[in-house]
């Protein structure tokens, strides 16, 4: 087990170049978004690529600009899994409610 | 003595061990992102059933202006947290200047955003989008898009202003790399719920062709 109290002195360290690559490839999933709205797809399409994509964002900013992927996995395992599961529950309950309300209404 | 009193600070049972290996500030940051996370996506959630249950659901963002406009605002904020990285960076490097002057840059970046934001609100209030109504369609749209973006814009302001104290607290020495890191955490946060605001509130409300 680790004994570090601090968090600083267990970082690797990090080349700059490697955050601007990540920051580059942020642009341009930013720019397929953008070319998504653009051409307009069906709604269904649109909103599983949109949060697919927005998805693969989170998972760069999160673990590269805030440094999650050096950090012990503990943590990940700690923060990831019960936050992933919390929204789970929502849509679960909610987004399937609403498509069921949404079949209620009269055409 | 000195020995003793190590050897029991270091076990488990008594508080001594660091499971997750990063100091308090840092651990608290998490967990308070953690919670924030649950607030927007209960927010996102509430969007996301509203709209599917209103048979009217306005889209009245035109690709030209308002999506390459909001493109804009995604950019500007994803420059300042490149701009953050440099900062906790520098700051692990010792570099007291070049720390101040990357969060400087950072907040120059928030700022840069909320002023567009601004106007971009405005602009849709002059068109007659107000929380209860617009002339568009579902008066839950403005609800939703006022309380969502709102919310964020909340977050920006703030993040600016904690990065302002933080800036001064670091190049006065008072504060440590760790508070800057922390502080970067918390501005990544505010990146990172833009990327889900952009392409739901946004792009996925472009008025069709």
């Amino acid at each position: 087990m680790s004994n570090h109290g601090e968090s600083d002195s267990a970082h690797p360290v990090v080349q700059a170049k490697t955050f601007v690559w990540v920051w580059i490839f942020l642009i341009v999933l930013t720019g397929i978004e953008v070319y998504m709205g653009y051409i307009d797809l069906e709604v269904k399409v649109m909103l599983t690529v949109l949060v697919g994509l927005s998805i693969v964002k989170a998972w760069l900013i999160i673990a590269w600009f805030m440094h999650l992927k050096y950090e012990k996995r503990s943590v990940t395992l700690f923060l990831v899994p019960a936050t992933v599961f919390c929204i789970g529950m929502m849509l679960l309950v909610f987004f399937w409610d609403s498509l069921r309300l949404a079949q209620l209404r009269p055409h | 003595m000195h020995e003793v009193k190590s050897q029991a600070v270091s076990t488990p049972w008594s508080g001594g061990g660091s499971p997750f290996a990063m100091g308090s500030k840092k651990l608290g940051m998490w967990l308070f992102i953690v919670s924030d996370t649950l607030t927007f996506s209960a927010l996102l959630v509430a969007y996301t059933y509203a709209r599917i249950n209103s048979p009217n659901w306005p889209r009245p963002f035109p690709f030209n202006p308002s999506i390459l406009y909001s493109t804009v605002m995604t950019v500007v904020l994803l420059a300042s947290s490149l701009t953050m990285v440099m900062a906790v960076m520098a700051a692990q490097r010792g570099n007291r200047g070049s720390t101040v002057k990357w969060i400087l840059a950072t907040m120059f970046f928030g700022a840069t955003f909320v002023a567009l934001h601004m106007r971009e609100w405005f602009h849709l209030i002059s068109e007659g989008l107000t929380p209860t109504s617009n002339h568009w369609g579902s008066p839950l749209f403005g609800a939703v898009f006022f309380g969502v973006t709102g919310l964020h814009m909340t977050h920006v302001v703030i993040g600016v202003v904690y990065l302002g104290i933080v800036s001064i607290g670091f190049g006065r020495g008072k504060f440590s790399p760790e508070d800057v890191e922390v502080s970067g955490l918390y501005w990544h946060f505010v990146d990172l719920v833009w990327m889900f605001v952009f392409p739901l509130v946004y792009i996925m409300s472009v008025t069709p062709k």
